[in-house]
């Protein structure tokens, strides 16, 4: 009895080196989680552009519209029309009135359209945004560390 | 009965790894799971009111030159205009566009005086918004050594010509 007991400690294996290893990878993660990048859509292929920089200072309270592909309009994480854009725009903007600090134009929207989405429909979001008096935009882009001008 | 020695109740403690382990690798698999490349992403700030209010502002010495680009139906560009003169629809289109405003904004004084300068962006319904993209790359600014200039910052857009809003 004595004797195997003596055995199966021998076959302990030593785990420190890897409980250190997947100490260090949970730091790792730890460090590259981003919890703030809630807005970015993955089904939205950015145009690319070596001028898009982050904005130095972050926006206040921004409001994010985004446009795929296939011309779906994303507000708030719901799936919207044109006309239902246009009220939620609206509703936002009776928001920002009734609250004495904010005034609408200094609110900036943040368009995050696809590559491939039409222009068109980009200049009617924009139009909506202005109708409901937003008129600061920003247009995202993937910023690209080579010359986007000769491809 | 016999007396347990103190040596061996040392010898005893050992630490139950198991559920430390257990926790360890369940949290690493969350991380995991969760992880995503996030790609940098920057900004083309646009100042644009829309164009009942804008009369009221006071308005641009200047006009405005226009950025004409015209699009194939498949949302390809068909030509790029500055001004009545033609870019084509090459790949060093806005290249040349670049060369362009460069030196219009060189002639105006330099970089930085051309503040009153104004580009309207006159696209095609069906362009793909790309090439608006890389038009407003190529008249806001440019990289060299490492330094961003800027050249022209205001630019605003035509009202969508086909397709009504909220339909």
């Amino acid at each position: 009895m004595r004797y195997t007991k003596h055995k199966m400690a021998m076959a302990e294996m030593d785990m420190t080196p890897m409980i250190d290893v997947t100490f260090q990878l949970i730091a790792f993660f730890m460090f590259v989680l981003n919890f703030s990048e809630v807005d970015q859509d993955q089904r939205i292929n950015l145009p690319a552009s070596e001028l898009a920089q982050p904005p130095e200072v972050a926006y206040d309270e921004p409001l994010t519209i985004q446009l795929t592909s296939d011309e779906k309009i994303y507000f708030s994480g719901d799936e919207l029309t044109a006309a239902q854009l246009k009220s939620a725009l609206l509703r936002e903007a009776q928001l920002i009135k009734s609250s004495p600090k904010k005034k609408v134009a200094d609110v900036t929207v943040i368009i995050r359209a696809d590559k491939n989405a039409k222009t068109g429909k980009v200049q009617e979001i924009i139009q909506l945004c202005q109708e409901a008096e937003f008129d600061t935009f920003a247009l995202r882009g993937r910023t690209s560390d080579v010359s986007t001008l000769n491809e | 009965m016999r007396i347990r020695h103190n040596y061996t109740a040392l010898d005893k403690i050992d630490l139950q790894m198991t559920p430390m382990i257990d926790i360890v690798f369940q949290l690493n698999i969350f991380f995991l799971v969760t992880f995503k490349i996030v790609l940098p992403e920057g900004d083309f700030n646009i100042r644009m009111p829309s164009t009942a209010s804008a009369r009221q502002v006071q308005q641009s010495e200047t006009l405005p030159m226009t950025v004409v680009m015209k699009a194939t139906p498949s949302g390809e560009l068909a030509d790029l205009r500055l001004a009545g003169r033609s870019f084509g629809n090459a790949r060093d289109a806005f290249a040349r566009l670049h060369q362009q405003i460069r030196s219009q904004v060189n002639d105006a004084g330099g970089p930085g005086t051309a503040a009153d300068l104004e580009v309207e962006i006159d696209a095609d319904y069906d362009l793909n918004y790309d090439n608006v993209i890389r038009a407003i790359t190529a008249i806001t600014g440019y990289i060299e050594n490492g330094q961003k200039h800027k050249l022209i910052d205001r630019v605003k857009f035509t009202p969508p010509k086909k397709g009504e809003v909220g339909e």
